[in-house]
């Protein structure tokens, strides 16, 4: 069945990857920039970085026939240093503007500190400014619950906020229902151990309903699976799911999502 | 919107994964046990026993019970 992961760090994978992404339905990918698992030393990382999402992979994905999406934004576990990412942060500007940038993320929240807050801030009033969509990194385990809600605080605060247009990612049982009930999407990552698997996700699906849920593989640079979406639909299909709900999951939903961005087409 | 999914077919399509998950629980459970030492005074292991009696309540919200067990508290007033 044709899919798109609505999170995945392609720059973290292989070209294999995308070969067996291709021949399992992948169409298209929508990439954040994050943390690529160790600190960079300067603004120029990351500029360097977006420029990867923004010119390297998309052309790497398109030797597969993959549409390649990013989001850009600086991630909590560096957004400690609120001065330096102050200078991050007026490097975005300019690639918000190119053709296959769908807004700022992910940004959220790591350990929840006063410094990642203020950064936070920062970078939503930016996206406010300029209309853009946002994805929500919400923190690993301990801190999640925690976190979940800061962020929800710190955007229920603001009335230029849209839900329809911001994603709370990496949802689990305990805080899916806070975010679909405050209007945002839900982003479900599947990720070994640390986060959803394929069957807790269907039974989310079945508890919730498949509204304004996204499910995505977040594979990166730690052990990942980066054919999580279709395992979800083989582990729906075989719960007897119809063909509706699942390509409303896998389909509908991302290009509901990301289709809200001018620069998001569809793959037909 | 759920799935009309029958009890008897859940548990049978579910039985061997979860005698299984069961098995290696226990088996974890005991390999703490046969250790040196001891884990009574941390936190993760009050964690787990409390982790264990929701698994044998009869509610249908484990899950969500068992997250929040290994939640840090959130404080409503968290801005300074
Ligand atoms: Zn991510």
């Amino acid at each position: 069945m044709d899919f798109i992961d609505p999170h995945i760090h392609i720059a973290s994978r292989t070209t294999d990857d995308l070969a067996v992404m291709a021949k399992m339905g992948c169409r298209a990918v929508a990439e954040p920039a994050f943390w690529m698992g160790y600190d960079r030393s300067g603004v120029n990382s990351f500029h360097d970085y977006f420029r990867q999402l923004t010119e390297w992979e998309p052309r790497r994905c398109a030797n597969f026939g993959i549409d390649h999406y990013s989001w850009m934004g600086i991630n909590a576990k560096e957004a400690e240093d609120v001065g330096f990412s102050r200078e991050v942060i007026a490097e975005l500007p300019s690639f918000l503007d190119r053709p296959t940038v769908l807004g700022i993320g992910e940004i959220g929240l790591h350990k929840c500190t006063r410094n990642e807050v203020a950064t936070l801030e920062l970078l939503i009033d930016l996206a406010l400014s300029r209309g853009e969509m946002m994805v929500f990194h919400t923190p690993h385990l301990e801190d999640k619950y925690k976190g979940t809600r800061m962020i929800l605080d710190l955007l229920r605060g603001d009335r230029r906020v849209d839900p329809a247009r911001v994603c709370i990612d990496h949802c689990e049982e305990h805080t899916i229902r806070l975010a679909l009930e405050e209007g945002y999407w839900a982003g479900v990552t599947l990720y070994p151990v640390t986060k959803a698997n394929p069957r807790r996700l269907v039974d989310l699906v079945e508890m919730v309903g498949p509204d304004r849920l996204l499910a995505n593989s977040s594979a990166d640079w730690g052990p990942s699976d980066p054919l999580a979406v279709p395992e979800v639909v083989a582990s729906m299909r075989r719960r007897g799911h119809p063909f509706s709900t699942i390509h409303q999951l896998v389909w509908d939903n991302p290009v509901a999502f990301l289709g809200q961005s001018a620069h998001f087409h569809a793959p037909i | 919107m759920s799935m009309p999914s029958n009890a008897v077919e859940t548990l049978n399509r579910d039985w061997l994964p979860l005698r299984a998950a069961l098995i290696d629980l226990a088996a974890t459970l005991d390999r703490i046990d046969r250790a040196e030492g001891s884990v009574d005074e941390d936190a993760r292991w009050a964690q787990i026993q409390q982790s264990l009696a929701v698994l044998s309540a009869p509610e249908a919200n484990r899950a969500e019970q068992i997250q929040l067990i290994f939640s840090l508290p959130y404080e409503p007033n968290w801005r300074p």
